[in-house]
């Protein structure tokens, strides 16, 4: 990947922050709306110094009203604007679901191709900072649901760049699955201007004995595994898929052709999951090449937690992994 | 500042030419038409799903939307069909959406509370009670960023129209909220016709009586305007409009009037009388102006027969037109519009190019 050429290392924060104001000078039409993005410089400081380059007319300050801001980006985006809209976290943005799941994604099909709707949702995802169960919601396994939205969820700086420019420049509505856990994450990234196409997975470590596929944050615990298992002589491919919606098959078939064992890893609920949506879309394209069946990580099934103990118990974990890597390779 | 404003809504009636007001009184006895043989059509199971008639309620659209200009971004709720009519959206697109064919406006995939037509800058009758005044205040938002950022140099509003119902829902407030702190030139009209389904405005609504409170609350200039007559809502719109897109920020309109039918087809009416029903008919709008325009020597009632005739006959080439019109092919129409890439449900097909997309058009022939 182009990343291997980058010579200087940037946070994660900084890589969004970079691809938003990029593509404000390039096109008019972006704005960035959010909770505290202009004056307070963004509540995770991913709109730092945005306010100063672009003016209150382009970066916005709203009041706490979800469902209100977000079916103004909707509006704004029906007219032939580009709004990025932040949610502070995603999980607010549930108050919001009339807007964002129910009008954005439809918008286009209801209208006959009529009015399409270039909208950015974009915000932090999942939990791991314990913040209690209404603050900690990885959406990904419910919003995947919707047809209509691309649902993007990068793992590095480097992806989260590239994918976020091609998000802002999407004529569909696009929602961007952040981490606060990784906001801070550094990462190579060109300095030179890229783009990366949704629906396009990458291989983040090449292995031949089992395939490890998983979708923003638990790549990294993926990646962890695959270094373990490694010392044991278990090589794991991990793949990131970068996007949900398009999901790359693909990729993940090929590679499951080579290794014939697979473990998703998904930080959201095991119920009707991206986890299980890979692992059904698995067994209908490559049953023949399976040796055993698809395992899941995935949260467990509650609510999250506050205790530190019982949310990291809670989460997929590089040990959960490893665990179902030999499981499914029948080692134990 | 002043949140009722009395002064604008007791000045005197502007004088309406009697050929606009001609006008009008087609444009309302064609939505009576479209909305009868709509009826007509549901019974005979040629519309399915739920069918929300505008009966009664002609010169709010016609009224509000005859203050505007036509590249002023509309957008309404679930009962639609009067202001895509009013709006001019062409009946045969209306009525063949309604029977679910290719030739409707939106191809069939909206149906009666999902028209849209991007020719008239009509944005789409939206089904969630209150959901579409958010989007109405990112309607008006971009006219203002057009204008501010953009550079367009043209100054629009929004007319965002919206049931009684919808004043008990979050979204309305959100929505006044942001259109008031951002200076958005929105204008929320409220078409009073006093029952949300079957949940009158007493029994759903506080401070029913007197709705200003509702506007003076986000500090917007209230107006109001009697629904039954169409001359008094274009008055007093005409005002509104015109001030709000000197000013650009938002207002709240209350126009009070009535439906004469259910709030569905399915709706047996059992919370209010026949005469109150009769009351309100006895009032109606169109022979409200028909009878001003006789009285005025504007219309004798072969003219008026000769309009009756040419409404139904418009209707009548839609109903034609929407029978004609095929049905959408699900092997094209399925899939398509539903991103603007046609991945499909298993993955991408071919990588996306960077899109520059232009929506489609309605379709021009069956």
């Amino acid at each position: 990947m182009g990343a291997a050429v980058a010579t200087r290392q940037i946070q994660f924060r900084e890589a969004i922050r970079e691809a938003m104001s990029e593509e404000m000078r390039r096109d008019k039409r972006v704005f960035l709306m959010g909770e505290e993005v202009a004056q307070y410089q963004g509540a995770y400081k991913v709109s730092q110094g945005m306010l100063d380059e672009f003016g209150e007319k382009r970066v916005i300050d709203v009041p706490i009203s979800e469902n209100g801001f977000a079916g103004l980006g909707v509006g704004a985006a029906m007219m032939g604007l580009r709004p990025i809209i932040e949610f502070m976290s995603w999980s607010f943005s549930l108050v919001a679901a009339d807007q964002i799941l129910n009008n954005a994604p439809k918008m286009l099909y209801m209208s006959g191709g009529q009015f399409g709707c270039p909208v950015v949702f974009r915000g932090n995802d999942g939990a791991g900072g314990q913040l209690g169960s209404t603050h900690s919601w990885a959406v990904e396994g419910l919003f995947a649901n919707v047809p209509g939205l691309r649902i993007v969820i990068p793992s590095t700086p480097y992806d989260a760049k590239g994918l976020l420019k091609t998000a802002i420049r999407c004529d569909d509505p696009v929602f961007f699955l952040e981490s606060e856990r990784m906001l801070g994450n550094k990462g190579p990234v060109p300095e030179e201007e890229y783009l990366i196409p949704f629906g396009k997975a990458d291989i983040k470590r090449a292995g031949g004995d089992c395939t490890l596929v998983s979708f923003g944050r638990p790549v990294h615990f993926c990646l962890e595994a695959a270094e373990k298992l490694a010392e044991e002589g278990i090589e794991c491919e991990v793949i990131d898929g970068r996007t949900i919606r398009p999901l790359d098959m693909d990729t993940i078939i090929e590679s499951i052709r080579k290794t014939n064992y697979c473990v998703v890893v998904d930080q959201s609920w095991p119920f009707g999951s991206v986890a299980s949506e890979v692992a059904t879309q698995i067994y209908e394209r490559a049953m023949d090449h399976l040796d055993n069946r698809v395992y899941r990580v995935c949260s467990d099934d509650v609510p999250a937690p506050y205790s530190k103990n019982l949310e990291q118990a809670m989460l997929p974990n590089p040990g959960k992994i490893i665990k179902a890597v030999r499981q499914a390779m029948y080692l134990e | 500042m002043t949140m009722t404003d009395p002064q604008a809504v007791s000045q005197p009636v502007e004088r309406v030419s009697a050929k606009t007001r001609l006008k009008w009184l087609r444009d309302m006895m064609l939505i009576r038409e479209f909305e009868l043989r709509t009826m007509q059509a549901y019974q005979e199971a040629k519309i399915g799903g739920f069918c929300h008639v505008y009966i009664g309620q002609e010169a709010c659209a016609v009224g509000c939307i005859a203050a505007t200009n036509p590249d002023d971004p509309v957008i309404t709720a679930y009962r639609d069909h009067g202001h895509a009519l009013a709006r001019g959206m062409e009946a045969r697109y209306a009525m063949a959406e309604m029977f679910g064919k290719i030739g409707g406006c939106a191809k069939g995939k909206g149906g009666s509370m999902h028209f849209f037509d991007k020719r008239t800058h009509f944005y789409g009758g939206h089904a969630i009670v209150g959901g579409q005044t958010p989007i109405g205040a990112g309607l008006a938002f971009a006219t203002r960023y057009e204008n501010e950022v953009l550079g367009q140099g043209k100054k629009r509003v929004t007319l965002c129209f919206l049931g009684d119902g919808a004043l008990n829902q979050g979204a309305l407030h959100e929505a006044m909220n942001l259109c008031a702190i951002l200076d958005l030139p929105c204008i929320f009209v409220v078409e009073n016709n006093r029952y949300s389904m079957g949940t009158s405005i007493e029994r759903g609504t506080s401070m029913a009586d007197d709705l200003s409170t509702k506007a003076a609350a986000y500090g917007m200039p209230y107006f109001q305007a009697d629904g039954m007559d169409v001359c008094a809502v274009y008055n007093v719109m005409k005002r509104v409009v015109d001030r709000m897109r000197s000013e650009q920020r938002p207002a709240f309109v209350e126009i009070s009037t009535y439906r004469y039918k259910g709030h569905s087809m399915s709706d047996p009416q059992k919370y209010r009388t026949k005469d109150e029903v009769s009351e309100y008919e006895a009032n109606d709008p169109i022979r409200r102006l028909a009878d001003a325009l006789i009285e005025a020597g504007s219309l004798n009632e072969d003219g008026f027969k000769e309009l009756n005739q040419s409404v139904r006959d418009e209707v009548r080439d839609a109903i034609k037109w929407a029978e004609q019109s095929p049905e959408p092919d699900p092997a094209t129409e399925l899939y398509s519009d539903v991103v603007t890439e046609p991945f499909g449900a298993y993955g991408p097909t071919s990588l996306p190019e960077m899109c520059e997309h232009e929506p489609g058009e309605a379709p021009e022939s069956p």
